[in-house]
């Protein structure tokens, strides 16, 4: 218990600046009211949907609970089932094996709700493209209203997507 | 198990690794599995291919482990059937079923002929790698209907989990049949990630393909665009400058380090441990920084491509690395002192999901799970490839094949890379970083076999004309260990089956392709 401890003690706090919302990020503007994006401030929860990414997105999702960037401590949190969520954040291309489960989990998801398309296969299907087997970017199958480009994209990235998915346009810069 | 030992011709393959080729008739083809089998070496893997626009039908074929590397042999045949292996060979069961999914190529005789990589987006009589199928097709998406084994008795009930899962995972989906707590039965519905990617590798020329190599699975994307870079080196006869080598293994092994330090935290993680999420999350944030920093990629994808790589390791670099590993070398033995002392977490990782070496041996374990369960096996140790061969790669292994076990096997592999990275920053040679490849022959074959983090990576390649991809079969050491998983679990209970499976990690995307 003291190895722990001191551990803890020596490592200190490592947690950084989080970005400001990047209003080009956007896709569908506007489709919640100001008033809606305010209440998911602080307390916002978020279901991961993997639609049949190669696991990078999913890499640099979870590593937005590590200390370095510590989503949790800006009111975020990520949450086992669709119905207690506000966002969905999706990664893809949707595999066509996946676009059943995909919808259903939007369906779940009590209104008003958020959807991030994360990476490159998720905005515009990518390398993978649409084929018998892919349905491509992930607007071909639920509505999106942020995208987050990049193979993967970095930590940094996909928080500024969640937060520019709840920006008002005239936040002040977070503070811890 | 010698390649002499065979009564068919085989021929070696060019290349980094000990590979041999042959043809066969279909009772070789049984008979060859039947003499690997008795000898105690194992199925790498199992794929088809077509070739009815040649008008020469199709083929089957199979890498076997043998003593003096890998044996792949190629069946061809005329009609839809050639003699099932996975008697012999259980792991067999599930590439087989693949293989008729994709393409029509049934094994005769086999017990379990149900789909598996199918699900509803293509109908049954429909085959997406024949040379005739156009892969923009699209048919209406029928909703799965599989036939799950269904476990009766008193008290017998069902868990279906997935395929969206609880945590920021990849999607699949899980049956336990249970009484209580206890798991009578598991059986995995894998096939959710199928995109079409070795369908759409046919579209690529050879130097296109090594983007989607390394994303096939992020996890292991050196692994995989080395095994790719390697099979496109074979097939065009040409060696990589040793800089291009060493380097490689650099990036390997900071991959395997970078993902161990993952797992460990999450194994720290689901046994109720944070603090162990915490650090060893922190540590693997700084090891990927430097990855960034070094070679423009948190995860090394399109660093490794076919005949080097594509970014030098700076002089000035060196001092900086050898710093960072002497840190995460003392970080990773406080926290390995606080794993071990820790009373509570020894308690879950202890006899939780063990598999037995017997059991490991008959199925097919591989990789780091199989390490675990006493199967000494690490392509760096069997057949080291330039530079492993003049590094003495210390295996880590282990009898208990339990959670523990699997655990241990990760700590002792952070440190054996740790020092294999010190070395060849000791000792990289200088020169050039990549050779032009010349165009590939049309029809050659080369053959790719990594020791990734997870296990042994295979990639088959067949070429085209104009430098194209014929056939490509990716292979992810997932294939033999899933089917290892759902017996690992057997009479464990359901909450220990996060932390069973997290000890395996094994890969959907690299599955189901």
């Amino acid at each position: 218990m003291f190895q722990l401890l001191k551990q803890i003690v020596a490592t200190g706090i490592k947690t950084e600046a989080p970005p400001r919302p990047d209003e080009t990020l956007h896709v569908a503007r506007e489709r919640l009211s100001a008033e809606v994006l305010k209440r998911f401030h602080g307390s916002l929860t978020i279901r991961h949907v993997d639609a049949g990414s190669c696991n990078g997105c999913e890499l640099e999702i979870n590593a937005l609970n590590n200390p370095y960037y510590n989503l949790e401590g800006l009111g975020i949190r990520f949450v086992a089932s669709p119905r207690h969520a506000d966002m969905l954040l999706v990664t893809g291309p949707v595999s066509r094996h996946m676009e059943v489960a995909l919808k259903r989990t939007y369906d779940a998801t009590p209104d008003p709700k958020l959807v991030v398309a994360v990476g490159d296969c998720g905005c515009t299907g990518g390398i993978y493209g649409e084929s018998y087997a892919s349905a491509g970017r992930v607007s071909n199958v639920i509505p999106v209203d942020v995208c987050v480009p990049g193979c993967p994209p970095t930590p940094f990235a996909i928080m500024q997507g969640i937060l520019t998915a709840i920006s008002t346009g005239d936040e002040k810069p977070v503070r811890r | 198990m010698r390649v002499e030992d065979f009564e068919f011709d085989l021929g070696g393959l060019p290349g980094a690794m000990p590979i041999w080729h042959g043809r066969v008739h279909a009772a070789q083809w049984r008979r060859a599995c039947e003499q690997v089998h008795e000898k105690g070496g194992r199925l790498v893997a199992l794929w088809g291919s077509d070739n009815t626009d040649r008008a020469s039908g199709s083929a089957v074929h199979a890498a076997l482990t043998v003593r003096s590397g890998l044996l792949t042999i190629t069946l061809p045949i005329d009609g839809d059937r050639y003699p099932d292996i996975s008697d012999l060979f259980p792991a067999a069961n599930r590439m087989q079923r693949a293989t008729f999914d994709l393409l029509g190529l049934r094994p005769e005789d086999a017990a379990d002929q149900r789909k598996w990589l199918r699900h509803g987006a293509w109908p049954e009589d429909v085959f997406p790698l024949r040379k005739s199928f156009d892969a923009s097709q699209t048919f209406r998406n029928e909703v799965d209907g599989y036939p799950f084994v269904v476990v009766q008795g008193e008290g017998v009930h069902e868990i279906p989990v997935g395929p969206v899962h609880a945590g920021t995972i990849e999607p699949g989906h899980f049956r336990f049949s249970i009484v209580g707590e206890g798991i009578l039965r598991l059986e995995e519905r894998l096939g959710y990630k199928h995109k079409g990617v070795e369908k759409l590798f046919e579209s690529m020329n050879v130097m296109q393909g090594a983007k989607l190599a390394g994303r096939i699975s992020c996890d292991s994307t050196v692994a995989y665009a080395w095994a790719y870079a390697m099979a496109v080196e074979s097939a065009t006869g040409v060696t990589p400058p040793p800089r291009a080598l060493w380097l490689r293994a650099l990036l390997l092994e900071r991959e395997r380090i970078g993902q161990h330090l993952w797992d460990l935290g999450f194994l720290g993680n689901d046994a109720g441990l944070a603090f162990g999420l915490a650090q060893f999350s922190r540590l693997r944030e700084d090891w990927l920084r430097v990855n960034q920093a070094l070679f423009g990629h948190r995860y090394l994808m399109d660093t490794v491509i076919p005949g080097g790589v594509a970014r030098d390791l700076a002089l000035s670099a060196i001092p900086g690395i050898s710093e960072e590993i002497g840190r995460v070398r003392q970080s990773v033995r406080v926290l390995r002192g606080i794993y071990d002392e820790h009373a509570g977490l020894q308690d879950r990782f202890i006899d939780a999901g063990r598999v037995r070496p017997e059991v490991a041996e008959r199925m097919g374990l591989t990789g780091l799970a199989g390490r675990a369960s006493a199967v000494a096996w690490d392509l760096r140790v069997q057949f080291p490839p330039v530079p492993y061969d003049g590094f003495d790669v210390q295996m880590a292994t282990h009898g208990n094949g339990d959670v523990a076990a699997r655990v241990i096997v990760r700590f002792d592999e952070i440190a054996e890379s740790l020092r294999l990275i010190g070395l060849i920053l000791s000792r990289l040679p200088d020169g050039d970083i990549a050779v032009r490849l010349p165009e590939a022959p049309r029809n050659a074959i080369g053959i790719g076999w990594v020791e990734g983090w997870r296990g042994e990576v295979l990639m088959a390649l067949e070429t085209d004309s104009d430098n194209g991809i014929r056939r490509l079969h990716p292979h992810d050491p997932s294939w033999q260990n899933w089917p290892v998983l759902e017996r690992a679990v057997l009479g464990n209970i359901v909450p220990d089956f996060p932390l069973i499976n997290k000890s395996f990690n094994l890969s959907y995307s690299g599955h189901d392709l």
